[in-house]
C-alpha cells in the first residue's frame, strides 16, 4: 500500500501495573504487547479474538483512552498528523473530535434521563464545535437523518426505543462531531440477527458516504468477514495473524485463526463435524505461558514453541503471521 | 422413543400497569425423550416465557389461558402441570423432572455460597441422598462436564470461575438430579465461539448418555443447526413454523424464517448482501391483528394478512407453517 495509513502503530504496548511486592520489579499485566498494524484511510479494519485477548484495550489505546506504555502510534488524515503518545491539552481535545467510539451495549451506553436530541448534541456542546443552538440542532438533525431517526424520535427518551434503534442513536452520537476514525467495539454483539444485519448495513453505507475509517472489534468472525477489508487476530495481547479478509478466510495460516473459524457453528444440519475444536481456555494475562502465547492450546506446539516467542513474519500480500511452524503446516496442508 | 411432554394451546397473558399483554398465544408442541427441540426467535418473541411455563415459573401476574394443557409423562404416570397449585406440589416438576440452565451463568449462582454447597443443597431437596453422597455425586458431575480438579472447584465460589467454567458448573448442577427434561435458555450466548463449541459438544454427549429431552432456546440458527432435531420458530408469542431442523433450515416456508436466515452472514459467500428483517418487533401492547408478522412482512397479502389469523398448513407430515401464502391446495399442487 503506497497510501499513507490513517492509523499506524509500531510496537504498541499497553501494560497495567499489578500490586507488587516491596522488593524486585513491579509485576505488570501485558494487556497489549508489541502490536504493529496499519489502518488505511477509508477502510474497515477488523480485530478479532476471544474475551481477554486485548482487543478492547488496543482499540481504546488508539483513542488515547488506555495508557500507551511503549511504541509509536501516528494518526494522519491529510490535514493533521498526530503522534498519539505525546498528545496533550488542546491537541488531544482536537483529536477526540476526530476519533470516536461506538459502544457494545446500547442499553447501558445511553443516559435514561436525557432526550435523544440531547444525547446526540452532547459531544458538540462538550467540544464546543458549534456556535449557536440553531447550528447544534442543524447538525443533530443532519446526522439523525443519516441514521434513520426522525424528528419525533429526537424528542423521546431512550427507554422508548428497541435495541436496534438505540444502537442507531449511539452511532449518531459518535458521528455528530464528524470524526475520521471510529472504533466500533462489539457494536452488534448485543443485537438480534435480524437487527444486526440492519446496523451493519447502516455502518457500511455511512462509512462510504462520509469516508470514514473503522476499527471494527468483534468476536464474531462471520460478521467481520462480511464487513471488513482487513482482519487482525489477537490472542493474549499479541497479534497472531493479519491479512486481507478474503486471504485470511481462504488461507488462514495460524492454528488459532483456524480454530476460531472451525468453531463457528455451521448452518448446515448435516455438517455436524467435530472439526478442530480448541480445548481449554485463554490463560490469565497475569500469568502468561512462556514462548508462543498460544502453545498451551495449540495442537501443533513443539519444544521450540514452548521456549521461544515467534516474531510476526511477513508472508506476502499484506499477510503476516506469528507462528514458528506456519510453513510446515501449510506445506502439510494441515490447515485448510 | 417415548413421549416426554405435550404442550397444548399454551396461552399466557400478563397483567401490567399498561394493560393486559399477550406473551404466548396458542402454542402447541411435543417432545420425545432424547430429543432436542430448538426454540428460535428475536428478543420479545416469547421463547423464554414459553419454556418457563412448563414449570409455571412465570411471575405472579401471569394468567394462563383456559385451554392450556401441559402434560408431563413420567414413569409414575402423566402429570398435569397446570393442575399443580402449591409450591410443594411443584417440586416434582421444578428441579425434579425439569431442570433449567440460564443465559447468564454469573447471575444464576448465589455469589456468597460455594458452587459445591449449592449443588448439594438442591440434591438434598430433590433426592433422598445423604449429604456425603450428594457431595460425591456433585464432584463426579463436575468432573463429567470437563471441570479439572473437581474437588477443588467444588469449594470455590462463582466469581473464581471463568465464564465457560461457570456454564459447565451450571450444566453439572442442572443434570445432577437426573432430570427428564432440560431447558437451556441461551446457554452459549454469553460465551466465546471456542467455548460455545465446547459447551455444545458437551450437551450433545450428555443427551446421548442420559437420554433426556432438551428444549434449546437461542436466537442463533447456527447453534440450532448443530444441536437440534426439530425446531419451532416463534414470533410475538406464536409459533409461525415448526418441523425437523433440516427441513426448516434448508427449505424455510414462513417469510419470517426466511428473513432470519437471510440476515445471517454466510462464510461461504462473503459478497452476499445481509438482508435485515425490516422494522422492529412491535411492542406487545400494540399487537398486530391478523397475522402477527404482517407489519414486517414483505409479501403480506393486502387486506387478508391484516385481518385474518393464519392457521397451520402441513407442508408434509412433520413440517408445518402458519402463513396465508400456504394453503392445502398450494402445498399439494
Amino acid at each position: 500500500m503506497t497510501e499513507t495509513p490513517l492509523i499506524s502503530t509500531k510496537g504498541l504496548s499497553v501494560h497495567y501495573p499489578l500490586r507488587g511486592t516491596l522488593i524486585g520489579p513491579k509485576p505488570v499485566v501485558r494487556a497489549v504487547e508489541n502490536v504493529s498494524i496499519d489502518i488505511a484511510p477509508g477502510s474497515f479494519f477488523g480485530l478479532v479474538g476471544e474475551s481477554g485477548s486485548g482487543k478492547t484495550t488496543f482499540g481504546r489505546a488508539l483513542l488515547r483512552a488506555a495508557p500507551i506504555t511503549r511504541g509509536d502510534v501516528t494518526y494522519d488524515d491529510g490535514e493533521v498528523r498526530y503522534d498519539l503518545p505525546k498528545l496533550e491539552g488542546r491537541e488531544l481535545k482536537e483529536y477526540r473530535s476526530r476519533a470516536q467510539l461506538i459502544f457494545q451495549d446500547p442499553y447501558a451506553a445511553l443516559s435514561p434521563r436525557m432526550t435523544v436530541r440531547d444525547i446526540i448534541a452532547e459531544p458538540l456542546e462538550v467540544m464546543g464545535l458549534t456556535n449557536s443552538r440553531e447550528e447544534t440542532d442543524e447538525r443533530v438533525r443532519e446526522i439523525a437523518a443519516k441514521c434513520r431517526l426522525n424528528l419525533e424520535h429526537l424528542r423521546r427518551f431512550p427507554h422508548a426505543f428497541s435495541g436496534g434503534q438505540r444502537q442507531r442513536i449511539s452511532i449518531a452520537r459518535a458521528l455528530v462531531s464528524r470524526p475520521r476514525f471510529v472504533v466500533a467495539d462489539e457494536s452488534v454483539a448485543a443485537l438480534d440477527v435480524s437487527i444486526q444485519a440492519d446496523v451493519l448495513n447502516l455502518l457500511k453505507s455511512i462509512q462510504q458516504e462520509m469516508g470514514l475509517t473503522f476499527l471494527f472489534i468483534s468476536h464474531d468472525l462471520s460478521v467481520v468477514a462480511h464487513i471488513c477489508d482487513n482482519v487482525a487476530v489477537m490472542y493474549l495481547g499479541r497479534l497472531m495473524e493479519t491479512a486481507p479478509t478474503r486471504e485470511l478466510f481462504s488461507a488462514p495460516r495460524h492454528p488459532y485463526t483456524q480454530a476460531l473459524l472451525s468453531a463457528i457453528p455451521s448452518l448446515d444440519p448435516e455438517d455436524r463435524r467435530g472439526g478442530q475444536k480448541l480445548l481449554g481456555e485463554i490463560p490469565s494475562p497475569t500469568n502468561p505461558p512462556p514462548g508462543c502465547k498460544f502453545q498451551t492450546r495449540c495442537p501443533f506446539a513443539q519444544d521450540r514453541c514452548r521456549k521461544e516467542e515467534p516474531e510476526l513474519a511477513h508472508i506476502g500480500k499484506g499477510h503476516n503471521v506469528s507462528c514458528h511452524r506456519w510453513e510446515e503446516l501449510a506445506a502439510e496442508k494441515v490447515l485448510a | 422413543m417415548s413421549r416426554l411432554i405435550d404442550v397444548e394451546n399454551l396461552t399466557l397473558q400478563f397483567d401490567t400497569d399498561e394493560g393486559r399483554i399477550t406473551a404466548v398465544d396458542d402454542v402447541s408442541f411435543s417432545l420425545e425423550a432424547g430429543e432436542v427441540m430448538g426454540l428460535v426467535g428475536e428478543s420479545g418473541s416469547g421463547k423464554s416465557v414459553t419454556a418457563k411455563s412448563l414449570m409455571k415459573l412465570n411471575a405472579g401476574n401471569a394468567i394462563y389461558g383456559e385451554r392450556t394443557k401441559i402434560t408431563l409423562h413420567l414413569k409414575g404416570g402423566p402429570i398435569d402441570v397446570m393442575g399443580l397449585k402449591s409450591a410443594r406440589d411443584m417440586q416434582v416438576v421444578r428441579g425434579g423432572a425439569i431442570s433449567m440452565i440460564f443465559q447468564e451463568p454469573m447471575a444464576s449462582f448465589a455469589p456468597a455460597i460455594s458452587i459445591g454447597n449449592q449443588m448439594v443443597e438442591q440434591l438434598q431437596i430433590h433426592t433422598d441422598m445423604s449429604k456425603k453422597k450428594a457431595r460425591e455425586v456433585s464432584i463426579e458431575m463436575l468432573d463429567r462436564v470437563g471441570i479439572s480438579d473437581a474437588s477443588k472447584r467444588f469449594s470455590q465460589y462463582a466469581f473464581e470461575l471463568s465464564g465457560g467454567m461457570r456454564q459447565r458448573a451450571m450444566i453439572a448442577m442442572a443434570l445432577s438430579t437426573k432430570p427428564k427434561l432440560l431447558i437451556a435458555d441461551e446457554p452459549t450466548t454469553a460465551l466465546d465461539v471456542t467455548i460455545q463449541a465446547q459447551v455444545i459438544d458437551l450437551m450433545k454427549d450428555l443427551v446421548a448418555e442420559f437420554g433426556m429431552g432438551i428444549i434449546f432456546i437461542t436466537h442463533d440458527l447456527g447453534v440450532i443447526a448443530q444441536t437440534a432435531d426439530k425446531v419451532a420458530v416463534m414470533y410475538l408469542g406464536r409459533i409461525v413454523e415448526q418441523g425437523p431442523v433440516r427441513d426448516v433450515i434448508r427449505s424455510p416456508a414462513h417469510p419470517y424464517t426466511k428473513g432470519l436466515l437471510a440476515a445471517l452472514p454466510h462464510l461461504d459467500d462473503l459478497d452476499a448482501p445481509l438482508i435485515p428483517v425490516p422494522g422492529d418487533i412491535p411492542s406487545p401492547l400494540e399487537r398486530p391483528t391478523g397475522c402477527v408478522f404482517n407489519t414486517r412482512c414483505s409479501v403480506a397479502i393486502e387486506g387478508r394478512c391484516q385481518r385474518e389469523l393464519p392457521r397451520f398448513t402441513q407442508i408434509d407430515a412433520t413440517h408445518r407453517v402458519a402463513c396465508h401464502l400456504f394453503t392445502k391446495e398450494s402445498v399439494s399442487a
